[in-house]
């Protein structure tokens, strides 16, 4: 929970941190998100250790992240962001770390209980987890089976939750996106009006 | 809209949802069905090696199709340090070794120095590690910004262009097996309506799955995926696709054909997709919209549905579950991840009892090709062989329920649907013998 929240924050300022910085690197910083990785800790999301060049004017989209398999993405704030404008970063800023949240935790629980079965299924036959050559032993897809169907059931309703309010901030993400690209239209069409009276 | 099923996420609309073809084999089709199969086999893997460089989850094993997804493992820094250490060390005491001879008494100092020197080393190494990381990931770090000389790329992509060509080649297929005389403008009308609705459906199911997407290896490069084009652009293709797709076929052919398109857009992006996630029934839901292309190209050409069309339909419909129950089993696990409803899952014996059900369905099918007046009674004969050894696989797959029955089946289903239609169309009843008959009856 505390991760999470962390998480949260660090998703949060990540989208007004990086507004018009300048390039950062952090290496020390790298390295401790790494430690932190080892130890068990949810490292820094990684979109905070990132700052796009101050020239550019566009969102930037990072490689997938290890536990989620989504792609952050650091928001550009522009400096005459309507409200409109900023109402739809921060929800898409809420809406990803949301994603992180859910993605990481079940791809997390998978292979966490994907383990387990493994360990108690060489168990009862009596194997060890490693072979000779220190190898992990793996089970066939046939015995997998039950665990992908057991894991499944499991999870319905969490999926169910989450289908429903993925559509729905979808929806909601692409039409505030639409009402954003009709004000700003609708904004350069009033400039070119003045333009052309003056 | 598909012809074929595909790897990856779950089926699209019925009949072509190739999700795994691979591009020589598409193109291949036509020509060489006997070695289709044994070629799609070996340029699968080529195509998969080549993806492996591109992807850094998938961890390929040999010969499987499943495909898991184990994450990218941190680059674990003691070992490495140790190496580096090492490293240093042994430079550092090539140097020293001809400087020891001159200076006896001072021996000591220069290894103390040398430790120093290593240990500060070491740690100047650690540093440009980690940098050097944080760099690499920097650089994967892209701009969103729309470059418009990939935008046909994307949108190709967007569109799942090959599973396009796939569903408007089953719809032409419809068309040339009507009984009517061939109408060229209102063939390529059909066909380019078929294919923009097609578009217009993939690019909305691509727009609705991102974050699954992201989790299957075989969907984790699509453009939403990766950020190279925004959902509200991938909307708006969708509808500047469907709207003209539609209207081609309403207004161009006739309005059953455009309405059979609409209904078929809507039971592929408001039906299967979100069912996907919600229950197994999402397999008989995919299998219609794959059915409807065919009955769209027959509509289109004569203007009613009749049995003919549902026939072809009927096929299509029936080719789809050993194609996909086959493709399925081997994506058990980024089913169960991904949330995915699917039979192999949660029903496995039923997944392959209905493969193989399908797959004699398939013969009495074609059995009632004649009794239809579609074909000649030349037809079930000649199609006898391949229906019956897609039956023997699909038994096998039943009685083995593994890896390799799967895939069997998966690959003879790539090859057999293809061959089917084009025995079908050297078959087809000619319209002068119907006209002699009609003459005779009369």
């Amino acid at each position: 929970m505390a991760a999470a929240a962390a998480a949260l924050r660090a998703g949060l300022r990540a989208g007004r941190v990086c507004s018009g910085a300048r390039r950062c690197f952090s290496g020390a910083g790298g390295g401790a998100g790494l430690l932190a990785a080892e130890r068990g800790h949810e490292p820094e999301s990684r979109a905070s250790r990132f700052c796009p060049p101050a020239h550019s004017c566009n969102d930037w989209i990072g490689p997938p992240d290890r536990q989620s398999n989504l792609r952050p993405i650091v928001f550009h704030i522009p400096k005459n962001e309507s409200s409109l404008g900023r109402r739809l970063r921060e929800f898409r800023q809420e809406t990803q770390v949301w994603n992180q949240q859910f993605w990481a935790s079940q791809n997390v629980s998978f292979r966490k209980g994907k383990e387990e079965f493994v360990y108690s299924r060489l168990k009862a036959k009596g194997l060890e987890m490693k072979d000779e050559t220190g190898q992990k032993v793996t089970l066939s897809a046939e015995e997998m089976a039950d665990f992908y169907k057991d894991f499944l059931s499991k999870n319905f309703k969490k999926h169910m939750c989450y289908n429903r309010e993925w559509y729905k901030r979808n929806f909601t993400i692409t039409f505030l996106m639409g009402q954003v690209a009709f004000e700003r239209a609708w904004r350069r069409l009033g400039w070119k009006k003045t333009k052309v009276g003056n | 809209m598909s012809a074929a099923r595909r790897c990856g996420p779950p089926r699209a609309l019925t009949g072509l949802f190739v999700w795994h073809l691979p591009k020589p084999a598409v193109r291949q089709m036509p020509c060489k069905f006997m070695h289709c199969c044994g070629v799609a086999n070996k340029r699968w893997i080529t195509f998969q090696h080549l993806n492996f460089l591109k992807r850094m989850y998938v961890t390929q094993y040999n010969k499987d199709l499943s495909q898991q997804a184990k994450p990218k493992s941190d680059p674990v820094a003691p070992p490495f340090l140790e190496k580096k250490h090492l490293g240093q060390e042994k430079t550092v005491l090539r140097e020293i070794r001809p400087v020891s001879p001159l200076h006896p008494p001072l021996s000591e100092t220069p290894n103390r120095n040398e430790f120093k020197a290593v240990n500060s080393a070491a740690i100047v190494e650690d540093l440009a590690t980690a940098v050097g990381a944080e760099s690499k990931e920097e650089k994967q770090w892209k701009e969103m910004k729309l470059q418009l000389d990939d935008l046909p790329g994307i949108l190709a992509r967007l569109s799942k262009i090959k599973l396009t060509a796939l569903v408007v080649s089953t719809a032409s297929a419809g068309f040339a097996m009507a009984p009517v005389p061939f109408d060229l403008t209102c063939f390529l009308l059909t066909s380019i309506g078929t294919g923009l609705a097609s578009c217009a459906a993939n690019s909305v199911n691509q727009f609705f799955e991102v974050p699954f997407d992201s989790n299957m290896n075989r969907t984790k490069n699509r453009p939403l995926v990766r950020g190279q084009i925004s959902p509200l652009l991938a909307v708006s293709f969708a509808a500047s696709c469907a709207v003209p797709g539609i209207a081609l076929l309403t207004l161009g052919v006739n309005p059953l054909t455009g309405a059979l398109g609409a209904f078929n857009i809507f039971l592929y992006t408001c039906c299967y997709t979100p069912m996907k996630r919600m229950s197994i029934v999402n397999t008989w839901v995919g299998a219609v919209v794959g059915a409807i292309p065919p009955i769209m190209g027959w509509t289109a050409a004569t203007g009613s549905l009749d049995a003919g069309a549902l026939l072809l339909g009927g096929i299509l419909y029936s080719w789809q579950f050993p194609h996909f129950n086959a493709l399925s089993w081997g994506l058990r696990e980024d089913y169960s991840r991904g949330g995915y409803c699917m039979m192999s899952v949660t029903h496995p014996v039923m997944c392959r009892r209905v493969a193989l059900r399908h797959c004699l369905a398939l013969i009495g099918l074609s059995t009632m090709a004649p009794i239809l007046d579609v074909t000649t009674w030349n037809f079930p004969l000649i199609s006898l062989p391949i229906n019956l050894y897609i039956s023997y696989l699909g038994f096998r797959f039943y009685r083995d329920a593994d890896r390799s029955s799967s895939r069997k089946l998966f690959f003879c289903s790539l090859w057999h649907l293809p061959m089917l239609l084009l025995l079908m169309l050297t078959c087809k009843k000619s319209l002068i013998e119907k006209e002699d008959k009609s003459e005779l009856l009369s």
